[in-house]
C-alpha cells in the first residue's frame, strides 16, 4: 500500500500530531520544542517551566512517560464473506494492529490517556482506503450486504468520543478512511467554487488552492489534520468565519453514500426555497448516516494583506464589552479573540528566548507602561488577539475602526507580535498536554456558544465551577481553569474553555476529569449555553441531546436515520 | 411516613458553640477609640469598587426597570419623563447611602446604649469567623430573626466590631420617616421598604432591582428579616416571599456563582419592650415610630435587660440547597433582565428555602431559663397565680424537670452554670419583676403596672389588667415553643383520638400543623418528617414505646405527655372560642375590625363565666392567626370585591374544623389547597 498511509507514518500514535514536533525539557530543564515544521520549532521556551510548576504545583522531578505497548489489541473479528467480495474490488484494506488502534480513537483525554497507558477498548476489526467516490459506494453497498459496521474516519481530530467503538458492537466494525480521496476535482473561477474530494485534509487543501491563487478560508484550529469530510460531518466553524464563514456557509453541493443510496442535489444554486434544506440533514451528522464523499465549496481569492493585532484591557469585563461592541458594529476582523487573564499567562510563558537585549529592553519597557503607567493590574488584565485580512489600504482603516473602539473600553493596542503569538498558541496546545501527560497533568478544552448578555457570567460560573469540583473530586493542586471569548456573532459569542490539573495522588485521574467536565457542561447548559459549537455532540454529549432539541426534535433526527439507514450500518453511535 | 428523623439532623444548634461577651472588651476601653478605630474589613473577592451613587444609576440605568418604565407609561399614557422621575423618587426614598462617619458616630452611641441596657451579649465567634470567610467568597444574606427594635443594627455594630464587612439592611418604611434617626440609619446602611407594595408595579420594579443588584455586584452583604415583620408575640411568623425572591434571583438566573444564606438567631433574656407588645396585642395601638417618641422611650434605658444571645449560624450555599430543586434552564429563553413571573418550581423553591431559614433560625436560638419558667407559669390557673401564688421550691423542681426535658429535645440554654439553680432562678425573676414577683416563698403574677387606683375597677378591665401579665409570660413561653412544639402535637394529637394506632395519629398530627401553620412554622410538605421527629423525641425521653404500627404511652411519660399537651392547651382552646363564635354568633359577612373587638368581647364573657381558662384567646395575633387558618381550610373567605376587608363564613365548615379538633370527629374530608402557602 507504500504511500496510501504517508499521514500515519509521520505522526504520533499515541499523542497529538508529527511525531518529530514536540515539548521538553532538556538538561537544564528548560523547555524545548522539537522539529522544524512550526515558528516555535528549535526554540527554547525559557518561562514556560516556571508557569509549568507554578500553575499546576507540578514538578519535574515526577515524571509519568507512556507505556509504549501495541500488541496488546485484541484479533480482529472479520465477516469473511465481506472480506472476500472487497478483495475482488481490489480497494485496498488491512488488518494490520497498527493501522487499526491508529482508528480506533480521537483525541479526547480519556482516550489518549488509555493509549499512553497501552489500554485499548474494543477497535476497528479492519481498514479500509477507497479511493473516489465510486469505492465507497461499492464498500457501503457490500457493507449493508454482509450487515457489516462502518465508521467512517477523516483526520482523527474528533474530540467528543466520535471514533470510539461501540463497546456492545458485535459485528464486524471497518474503519472507512477517506484520506486516499483528497484531490480537488476542479475549479470554476467564474462562480468562484472548487469540486474536492472529502477526504483531502485542511492544510492541503489550502496549499493547493493557494497555488492557483484562491483559499477557503475556512481554518479550524486542527486544520493541519482535520478532513473537509470531518468538517461535513461535525458542522465545523473556522477561526476566520467573520470573513469567510463558517462550514455551513461554504458550502455549495455535498455527495454523500449512505446504506439507501447516494444523496445530492440536482443544481448549485446558491440559495434554494425547496423545503428543509437537505445539506442540513448531513452537516452533523456526525457519521451516522453515510459518507461524503465529495463537497463543491466557495473559494476566495487569496487576501492581498494579512496583518496581526493585539489589544489589552484593564479586565476581563471591559474586553467582553469590546468585543460586544465591535459585533455590533459588525466590523469584526478575519478574526477576534479574547484571552482572559489565566490565559495570557500562558500565552506569555510560550514567549520564546529573546535574541536581542534591544527586545528585551523593549518588553521591559511596554510591561512598565501597561503596569505603571497604566496601572493595569498584571493579575486582572486581558488580551484581545486581531486577525486582519484584505487589501492593505481597508486592512489599515479596518484596523483603525477597532483600535478606536478597544480605546473606548480602555484597550491599548499591544502589538503585532502578541496577536501572532495569541493564534501560535492554538497550533500548538495540543502538544503541550502531551508534555503535561509526561508530569502528571491532564486537561482538556471544550466549548459552546451563548448569547451576549450571558458570556461574562457563564465565564465566570463555569470556571467557577471547575475549581470547586476539582477541589470536591479530591485534587490536590488548584487546576488551571482559563477561557477566552474565540468567535463573535451579531447575537452571541463562542467560549473555548481550558481545563488543566496536575492528578498526583488521585487514583482514577480520568473518571475524576470526566467528572469535572460534566459538571462544567451542566453549568454551561444552566447558563444558557449550548452543547456545542464546533466540536459536535458524538458520545460524549449525547445525553444532554433530549434536552437540547426537545423530544420532538430527536424524533425527526431518529426518522431521517431509520429512514436512510435501517441496519445501523452506520453504526458508530454518535448523536441520538 | 418511609422518612427517618436522626438526631444528627440538626444542625447549627448552638450548644456546640463558644460565645463570648463583646460587651467585656468594651467595658474596659474608651467608647470613643473604639469608634474610631481602623475598620479594614475583606470584601467580596469579585466585588468592584461600586459608590452609592453608582449603584443607584445602576438600577435606574437597568434594561429592567427601563422596560418597566415603558410598559408603565404606556398604561397610564403618562410620560417616559415622568414615570422614570417617579422612579427616581422612589429610589430616593429606598437607597440607603452607608458612610463610614456615621458608621462610627453609631457606634459611639450603640456602645454607651448597649453597655447601659445588657449585662452581656454573646456572640458565637466561629459563626463569625465561618461569616467572615463567606463574606470573601460569595455574596451573603444576613438573615437574623426579628423580635425587637434592639435587633435592628446590632449585626451591623457586631460587624464593626469584628472588621466584616459591613451589610446594608432593609428596613421599615415608618424608620424613614422619623426626623434625624431617619437619616442616620440610612447613612448607616439602612434601605427603607413600604410594608404594602400590593400591585404598585414601578415600586415592585425599582426595590427588586436594587436588591438584586446589590447581590449581583456582590456590592455588600445584605441584611434582611425574613420574617417580615417584628414578632409581637416573639414566636417565629410565617416568612415573607417577596425579599427573599428577589435575593435568590441573581443565583437561579445564573448572574452570580452562589449565594450565601446566613441564619443569624438573636435571642434575649428580657425584651425592651414586652409590655408595649401585650398591650398593643390586646387592641392598643402601637405608638408611631417618631423621633420624639424615641426620646421618651430612651427611659427604658434605665432598665436592665439581662443578656444578649447573638448566634451565627452556618452559612448555607444556596447552589447545594437548590440542587435538583431548580432547573436553571428555564431562564435561557427570555432576556433575564425583563419581568418574569416565577412559576411553581420557583416558588415553591424560593418558600422552601425561607420556611428552613426560620427553622434554623429557631434551632440557633438560645433559651433563657425564664421562657421555661413562664411554660410552667401558664400551666397554673390565673386566679391561682394572681392570688395564692405557686409554692416557690415546687416551682424550683418542675422548672429542673422541664430543663432536662428541654436538654432531652436537643435545646441551647443559657442557663448560668456558676450559680446554684435556686440563684438562677431568683435571679430570673428579679430580672423579669415587672411579670412576677416572690413573696414569702411563693411566686405571684403582677397584676398591673401602674398603684393602686383610688376606685375599684370593673371586672372587665380586671381581665384585661390579667391579661397583660399572661401575653408578657405567654411572649417568653413562645420563645420556647420551637423546643417542644413537635412532640406537643403529637401528645395533642393523642389526647384528642385517645388512639395508640400510627396512622390515625399521624393523620391528626397533619391535621392540627394545618390548622396552626399561621401559629407554628413548618417547612411545607415535610409532614412526615415532623411526625417522625416527634415520636424520635417522646421515645428519647421514655414518654412513649413506639412499635411498627403504633405510639404507646409508657407508665412513665404521663408526666411528659400530659405537660406538652397543657403547652398547646391555651392554643386549642382560644381557637374554639373563636369557631364558637364564628359558628354561632358572627354576622355572615363581617370585616377584620369589627371580628377582633367582638370575639375579644366574647372571650372576655367566657373567662369572667369560668367557662374559658386562657387569657391569651384576647390576643389580637391568635385571632388574625385563627382567620387566617380558616382562609386556608376554606371555612372562610375573603371577599375580593370589596376594598375594606371583608369575609364570608361558610359555619357548617367551621363547625366541623372545630368537632375535628375537639376529637368528636375524624380528620378526613378536610379540604386544603396545597398551594395556600406559596
Amino acid at each position: 500500500m507504500g504511500s496510501t498511509q504517508a499521514l500515519q507514518e509521520i505522526m504520533k500514535w499515541n499523542g497529538w500530531g508529527y511525531s518529530d514536533s514536540r515539548f521538553f525539557f532538556n538538561k537544564k530543564g528548560q523547555a524545548e520544542f522539537t522539529g522544524k515544521r512550526y515558528k516555535l520549532s528549535g526554540l527554547i521556551i525559557p518561562a514556560l517551566k516556571d508557569w509549568f510548576e507554578s500553575t499546576f504545583g507540578a514538578s519535574l522531578q515526577h515524571k509519568t512517560p507512556p507505556i509504549l505497548n501495541s500488541s496488546a489489541v485484541h484479533p480482529p473479528t472479520l465477516n469473511e464473506t465481506f472480506v472476500e467480495e472487497l478483495k475482488s474490488t481490489g480497494i485496498p484494506f488491512s488488518h494490520d494492529a497498527e493501522d487499526r488502534v491508529f482508528r480506533a480513537h480521537g483525541h479526547c483525554l480519556h482516550e489518549i490517556f488509555a493509549l499512553r497507558e497501552g489500554k485499548f477498548g474494543r477497535v476497528p476489526d479492519m481498514v479500509i482506503w477507497p479511493n473516489c467516490h465510486n469505492d465507497v459506494v461499492k464498500v457501503v453497498e457490500l457493507a449493508s450486504k454482509h450487515n457489516v459496521c462502518l465508521i467512517p474516519y477523516g483526520g482523527g481530530t474528533s474530540v467528543s468520543s466520535a471514533l470510539e467503538c461501540p463497546p456492545e458492537e458485535t459485528r464486524s466494525i471497518v474503519s472507512l478512511d477517506t484520506s486516499q480521496m483528497n484531490h480537488i476535482l476542479w475549479i470554476d473561477e467564474k462562480n468562484l467554487t472548487a469540486h474536492v474530494e472529502a477526504g483531502i485534509v485542511g492544510q492541503d487543501l489550502e496549499r493547493l488552492l493557494n497555488e492557483s491563487g484562491y483559499c477557503t478560508g475556512h481554518e479550524p484550529d486542527s486544520m493541519e489534520f482535520s478532513s473537509l469530510g470531518g468538517w461535513v460531518a461535525t458542522r465545523a466553524s473556522g477561526m476566520k468565519k467573520n470573513i469567510y464563514g463558517n462550514i455551513e456557509d461554504l458550502v455549495v453541493h455535498i455527495k454523500m453514500v449512505t446504506p439507501r443510496g447516494v444523496i445530492e442535489k440536482s443544481c448549485q444554486g446558491p440559495r434554494m426555497s425547496t423545503g428543509p434544506d437537505i445539506h442540513h440533514f448531513i452537516m452533523g451528522s456526525e457519521g451516522t448516516l453515510g459518507v461524503v464523499t465529495e463537497v463543491t465549496m466557495k473559494i476566495r481569492p487569496m487576501p492581498e494583506y494579512q496583518k496581526y493585532g493585539s489589544v489589552v484591557f484593564p479586565n476581563f469585563e471591559q474586553g467582553v464589552a469590546c468585543l460586544r461592541e465591535v459585533a455590533r458594529q459588525r466590523c469584526a476582523p478575519a478574526s477576534i479573540r479574547l484571552m482572559d487573564n489565566e490565559q495570557f499567562k500562558f500565552g506569555h510563558a510560550l514567549k520564546p528566548q529573546v535574541s536581542s537585549i534591544f527586545t528585551s529592553f523593549l518588553d521591559g519597557l511596554k510591561k512598565f507602561y501597561i503596569t505603571k503607567f497604566k496601572g493595569f493590574d498584571p493579575n486582572r488584565l486581558c488580551v484581545a488577539t486581531l486577525l486582519f485580512e484584505g487589501d492593505r489600504e481597508r486592512v489599515l482603516q479596518h484596523e483603525k475602526q477597532v483600535y478606536d473602539i478597544a480605546a473606548k473600553f480602555g484597550g491599548l493596542a499591544a502589538g503585532e507580535d502578541n496577536g501572532q503569538r495569541g493564534y501560535m498558541l492554538t497550533f500548538v496546545i495540543a502538544y503541550l498536554r502531551d508534555l503535561g501527560m509526561d508530569y502528571y497533568v491532564i486537561g482538556e478544552s471544550f466549548e459552546t456558544s451563548v448569547p451576549w448578555d450571558r458570556v461574562l457570567d457563564i465565564c465566570q460560573n463555569v470556571k467557577e465551577r471547575i475549581v470547586r469540583e476539582c477541589k470536591d473530586k479530591g485534587v490536590q493542586f488548584p487546576p488551571l481553569s482559563t477561557c477566552r471569548v474565540t468567535q463573535t456573532y451579531d447575537a452571541g459569542a463562542c467560549v473555548y474553555f481550558y481545563f488543566a490539573f496536575n492528578y498526583r495522588g488521585l487514583s482514577d485521574p480520568v473518571h475524576v476529569y470526566e467528572q469535572v467536565e460534566h459538571a462544567a457542561r451542566e453549568e454551561i447548559l444552566a447558563n444558557g449555553g449550548s452543547l456545542s459549537h464546533h466540536h459536535g455532540v458524538g458520545k460524549l454529549r449525547k445525553e444532554w441531546m433530549r434536552e437540547t432539541v426537545s423530544s420532538v426534535g430527536l424524533g425527526m433526527l431518529k426518522s431521517v436515520k431509520d429512514f436512510v439507514d435501517p441496519n445501523n450500518i452506520f453504526g458508530n453511535r454518535n448523536l441520538l | 411516613m418511609a422518612s427517618t428523623y436522626r438526631d444528627s439532623d440538626r444542625t447549627g444548634r448552638a450548644s456546640e458553640e463558644e460565645f463570648v461577651d463583646i460587651l467585656e472588651e468594651r467595658r474596659c476601653s474608651s467608647d470613643l477609640g473604639f469608634a474610631l478605630r481602623t475598620f479594614n474589613p475583606q470584601p467580596y473577592q469579585r466585588a468592584s469598587p461600586f459608590s452609592t451613587a453608582d449603584l443607584n444609576k445602576a438600577v435606574l440605568e437597568s434594561q429592567y426597570l427601563r422596560y418597566v418604565a415603558k410598559e408603565i407609561a404606556m398604561e397610564t399614557g403618562s410620560s417616559l419623563e415622568e414615570v422614570r422621575e417617579e422612579a427616581y423618587g422612589i429610589l430616593d426614598e429606598i437607597s440607603q447611602n452607608m458612610q463610614l462617619g456615621f458608621i462610627r458616630l453609631l457606634g459611639y452611641t450603640l456602645t454607651k446604649v448597649f453597655k447601659r441596657l445588657f449585662t452581656c451579649i454573646y456572640v458565637n465567634m466561629e459563626g463569625l469567623n465561618r461569616l467572615q470567610q463567606a463574606i470573601q467568597e460569595t455574596p451573603v444574606i444576613l438573615m437574623p430573626n426579628h423580635r425587637s427594635y434592639v435587633d435592628f443594627l446590632i449585626i451591623s455594630y457586631i460587624l464593626f466590631t469584628y472588621d466584616i464587612p459591613l451589610p446594608v439592611v432593609a428596613a421599615g418604611i415608618p424608620l424613614a420617616g422619623m426626623k434625624m434617626v431617619g437619616e442616620i440609619l440610612r447613612r448607616s446602611g439602612a434601605f427603607f421598604v413600604r410594608r404594602a407594595i400590593g400591585s404598585d408595579k414601578l415600586y415592585w420594579a425599582v426595590l427588586s432591582e436594587y436588591v438584586k443588584t446589590i447581590v449581583r455586584k456582590g456590592y455588600a452583604p445584605l441584611e434582611f428579616y425574613v420574617e417580615g415583620l417584628r414578632s409581637r408575640t416573639l414566636k417565629s411568623l410565617t416568612p415573607k416571599l417577596g425579599m427573599m425572591q428577589m435575593v435568590l434571583e441573581p443565583y437561579f438566573k445564573g448572574e452570580v456563582f452562589d449565594i450565601t444564606l446566613v441564619p443569624i438567631s438573636i435571642s434575649y433574656d428580657q425584651v425592651v419592650e414586652e409590655s408595649l407588645l401585650a398591650h398593643e396585642l390586646l387592641g392598643v395601638p402601637k405608638p408611631k415610630e417618631s423621633t420624639m417618641g424615641l426620646l421618651k422611650a430612651s427611659k427604658v434605658l434605665q432598665k436592665n435587660c439581662g443578656t444578649m444571645h447573638v448566634n451565627f449560624g452556618h452559612p448555607l450555599s444556596v447552589r447545594q440547597l437548590c440542587q435538583d430543586k431548580i432547573n436553571r434552564c428555564q431562564y435561557n429563553l427570555a432576556p433575564r433582565d425583563l419581568p418574569q413571573t416565577p412559576n411553581a418550581e420557583v416558588k415553591a423553591c424560593v418558600s422552601w428555602l425561607a420556611h428552613l431559614m426560620v427553622r434554623l433560625q429557631e434551632q440557633g436560638s438560645v433559651v433563657s431559663p425564664w421562657s421555661l419558667m413562664a411554660c410552667l407559669l401558664l400551666q397554673a390557673p390565673v386566679a391561682v397565680l394572681t392570688e395564692e401564688g405557686l409554692p416557690w421550691q415546687q416551682f424550683i423542681e418542675k422548672t429542673l424537670w422541664l430543663r432536662k426535658l428541654a436538654l432531652d429535645f436537643g435545646a441551647s440554654l443559657n442557663w448560668p452554670g456558676k450559680a446554684s439553680d435556686s440563684d438562677v432562678m431568683s435571679s430570673t425573676v428579679a430580672l423579669h419583676c415587672s411579670v412576677v414577683h416572690l413573696k414569702a416563698g411563693r411566686v405571684y403574677l403582677v397584676q398591673d403596672e401602674e398603684p393602686q387606683r383610688k376606685h375599684p375597677i370593673s371586672p372587665e378591665q380586671g381581665v384585661m389588667s390579667a391579661a397583660v401579665a399572661v401575653l408578657m409570660l405567654a411572649s417568653y413561653r413562645n420563645q420556647a415553643l420551637h423546643i417542644f412544639v413537635r412532640p406537643a402535637l403529637l401528645a395533642t394529637a393523642m389526647h384528642i383520638t385517645k388512639s395508640t394506632q400510627r396512622d390515625e395519629l399521624f393523620t391528626v398530627f397533619g391535621f392540627l400543623q394545618e390548622l396552626f401553620s399561621y401559629e407554628f412554622i413548618f417547612i411545607p410538605d415535610n409532614m412526615s418528617q415532623d411526625f417522625e421527629e416527634a415520636c424520635f423525641l417522646l421515645k428519647k425521653c421514655g414518654a412513649v414505646h413506639i412499635t411498627q404500627n403504633e405510639v404507646i404511652p409508657s407508665d412513665t411519660g404521663l408526666e411528659v405527655l400530659s405537660f406538652l399537651q397543657a403547652l398547646l392547651q391555651p392554643f386549642t382552646d382560644s381557637y374554639q372560642v373563636a369557631f364558637r363564635y364564628l359558628s354561632e354568633d358572627a354576622v355572615p359577612v363581617f370585616t377584620e375590625k369589627q371580628f377582633l373587638p367582638d370575639l375579644r368581647d366574647q372571650a372576655t364573657k367566657l373567662i369572667l363565666s369560668g367557662e374559658l381558662h386562657t387569657h391569651e384567646a384576647l390576643s389580637s395575633d391568635t385571632q388574625k392567626n385563627v382567620l387566617s387558618a380558616l382562609q386556608r381550610l376554606e371555612a372562610v373567605t375573603k371577599l375580593r370585591a370589596s376594598n375594606q376587608n371583608e369575609y364570608k363564613v361558610n359555619k357548617a365548615a367551621v363547625r366541623r374544623i372545630g368537632d375535628i379538633l375537639s376529637g368528636k370527629i375524624p380528620p378526613q374530608n378536610l379540604q386544603t389547597t396545597p398551594d395556600a402557602r406559596l
